[in-house]
């Protein structure tokens, strides 16, 4: 009989967490330190959802999208996990870009950047200064119609170079285009651009596993193996509300769900379309997905170094920057993340991640010869481009694999294979969703803001307050109020 | 309740979001985000650490009197009398 993974657990929660990406890990957490009583549930075998590594023969281990994230991540994850996880989070000094327009180093902040567009690329300083200003001052609730593209070409008129140096990071960092609202780049830019790119040392699996430790001290029941397959609805005074989930095939109640699934499955598979109004279906539906992308892991041969090339590398050979070319199946835009011994302080390996940017149709569409090809294609461009670098690199990688969109739909079971949550209207449709079906809640990447390590930390607290506020209210009603 | 008493208890909840502010030299007129680096995360942390701790609710639509020490005695000082 095969192993039931829900074994033991009671029939009620306050609080089902449906995935335990960034975003479920820290609702859990915050909801469980305010005293409910919280189930969390992952379809994986590992926790941590796109915050993952995976280990392989020779002692190689592969972070996912361990690559950077902004300072802010030692304050939140001080406040809403703990002083000893944040004491381990470390700047990345060598972020490199390489393109036919320039090749420059920086620490990737303000005061880097300000020098380098004043010295280097000769635009007035008045102009920087005002630019970083009226960025920092952006916030997310303005309705303002202008585009990335459209706000750059009104600082920068005529400088794709400009553009190319504060665009392509970012759409790496959270899928956004040019295309996209202006705070979507504002916001994220404004984040790095306070005090650089940060990492985890210990990498992916220490950070996880001292989430996981947090977690069980505060009394969260975590379950892996279990897919949640439906959220379970009941009429109340009239009105649908969330009673449970179908886990596992097994129904477990509880008064609020608070889904880290993606938005759109959350709204049109698990909860269904039968559970909201026409117009909220519709809204759902017309979220769009943010791309996706294709990864190359490289390990390196134990005993073998690499030089220091940098940590972070942004390399294209593409003449200028654009958004389409950036997720084209032929782009040459790729980014390196090398990780040195540090990374894992004790260790004495060398991995190489190159990060790609990539369109779900185009990897979707190929038969099973045409997607075994593909990726062999991406692993050998990806050796040929770290060669320039690293002219003897070839020899000494002794493991080497691709993963591409269709990796990350089967691991994260999201929409499209998606690795950026959605475009600016699914944080709507996300913070819209407790009123349409009351008990339920969603955090997770959505709006590109609301994205990347830090978003979705940020948003899962939001979320978390706001059904604890919710519980707090439905506590205080079932108690009359002298006792 | 008086709205010294409250001050301090503000003042606590802030001490554990901010643990590295020097809170002692804190001026009750003057907003906070003006003197501390306090952000919107470390506001909402204040409107959930007053539920936790003192089963006060502040609408959102309340928050921005939370901006100064005194605002918030204002504010808070007759919810907690009516808890009493
Ligand atoms: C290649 C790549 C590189 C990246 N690099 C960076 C970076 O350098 N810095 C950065 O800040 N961000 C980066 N990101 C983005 C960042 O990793 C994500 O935004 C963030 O981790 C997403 O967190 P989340 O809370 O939205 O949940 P996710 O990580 O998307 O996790 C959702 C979880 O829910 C589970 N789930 C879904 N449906 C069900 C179900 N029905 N039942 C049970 N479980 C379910 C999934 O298995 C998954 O574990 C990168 C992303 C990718 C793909």
């Amino acid at each position: 009989m095969a192993y039931d993974w829900l074994k033991g657990i009671e029939d009620h929660y306050d609080i089902v967490v449906i995935g335990s990406g960034l975003g479920g890990l820290t609702g859990a957490n915050v909801l469980a330190k305010c005293g409910h009583k919280v189930l969390l549930l992952e379809h994986h075998y590992q926790l941590g959802g796109l915050a993952t590594w995976f280990t392989r023969k020779g002692g190689h281990i592969f972070d996912i999208s361990l690559h950077g994230f902004p300072i802010g991540m030692i304050k939140s994850v001080r406040k809403y996990w703990s002083q000893n996880i944040a004491d381990s989070i470390v700047q990345l000094k060598g972020v490199r870009f390489i393109n036919p327009q320039f090749s420059i180093d920086t620490t990737f902040d303000r005061e880097d950047f300000t020098r380098q567009l004043v010295e280097k690329f000769k635009v007035a300083a008045g102009t920087v200064e005002r630019f970083f200003t009226d960025l920092r001052a952006m916030n997310f609730y303005d309705s303002n119609p202008e585009t990335t593209g459209q706000m750059f070409a009104r600082y920068f008129p005529g400088r794709d170079d400009v553009q190319r140096l504060l665009m392509e990071p970012i759409a790496y960092a959270n899928g956004s285009t040019l295309d996209d609202p202006a705070i979507t780049f504002g916001i994220v830019f404004s984040n790095f651009m306070s005090k650089g790119v940060y990492t985890f040392q210990g990498g992916s699996d220490m950070l996880i596993r001292k989430m996981a430790a947090e977690l069980k001290k505060n009394g969260v029941e975590v379950r892996k193996h279990v897919v949640v397959e439906k959220i379970l609805t009941e009429d109340h005074a009239g009105r649908k509300r969330v009673a449970g989930v179908v886990a596992n095939g097994r129904a477990i109640r509880c008064d609020t769900v608070l889904s880290n699934s993606n938005i759109k499955n959350t709204v049109l598979r698990l909860a269904g379309e039968e559970s909201f109004s026409p117009e909220f279906v519709a809204q759902a539906k017309a979220v769009r997905v943010n791309s996706s992308s294709c990864q190359v892991y490289l390990g390196i041969r134990k005993g073998e170094t690499l030089p220091h090339i940098g940590d972070l590398v942004f390399t294209s050979e593409e003449p200028v920057f654009s958004s389409e070319k950036l997720v084209d199946l032929h782009t040459t835009s790729r980014t390196f993340s090398m990780y040195y011994p540090d990374t894992r302080p004790g260790s004495d390996r060398y991995t190489v991640v190159v990060s790609i940017n990539a369109k779900y149709e185009d990897w979707n569409a190929m038969t099973p010869e045409q997607y075994a090809a593909e990726k062999e294609r991406l692993i050998e461009e990806s050796i040929a481009a770290l060669e320039r670098h690293i002219p003897d690199v070839r020899a000494k990688i002794e493991w080497r694999e691709a993963a591409t969109p269709r990796t990350i739909e089967y691991y994260t079971r999201h929409w499209a294979g998606t690795s950026f949550g959605t475009k600016f209207e699914g944080l709507k449709v996300s913070m819209d969703l407790p009123a349409q079906l009351p008990g339920l809640y969603h955090a997770g990447s959505v709006g590109i803001i609301m994205s990347g390590w830090l978003g979705t930390i940020n948003y899962g607290v939001i979320v978390a307050n706001q059904i604890d506020k919710a519980l707090a209210a439905k506590k205080r009603a079932a108690v009359p109020a002298s006792a | 309740m008086t709205k010294e008493d409250c001050k301090k208890l503000v003042i606590d909840i802030i001490s554990d979001i901010a643990p590295d502010e020097d809170l002692t030299a804190i001026k009750p007129e003057v907003k906070l985000r003006d003197q501390l680096q306090l952000d919107s995360m470390d506001f909402l942390d204040i409107v959930m650490e007053l539920r936790k701790r003192h089963g006060i609710e502040v609408p959102e639509a309340d928050y921005s009197h939370l901006a100064s020490l005194e605002s918030c005695a204002e504010y808070l000082t007759p919810k907690f009398a009516a808890k009493a």
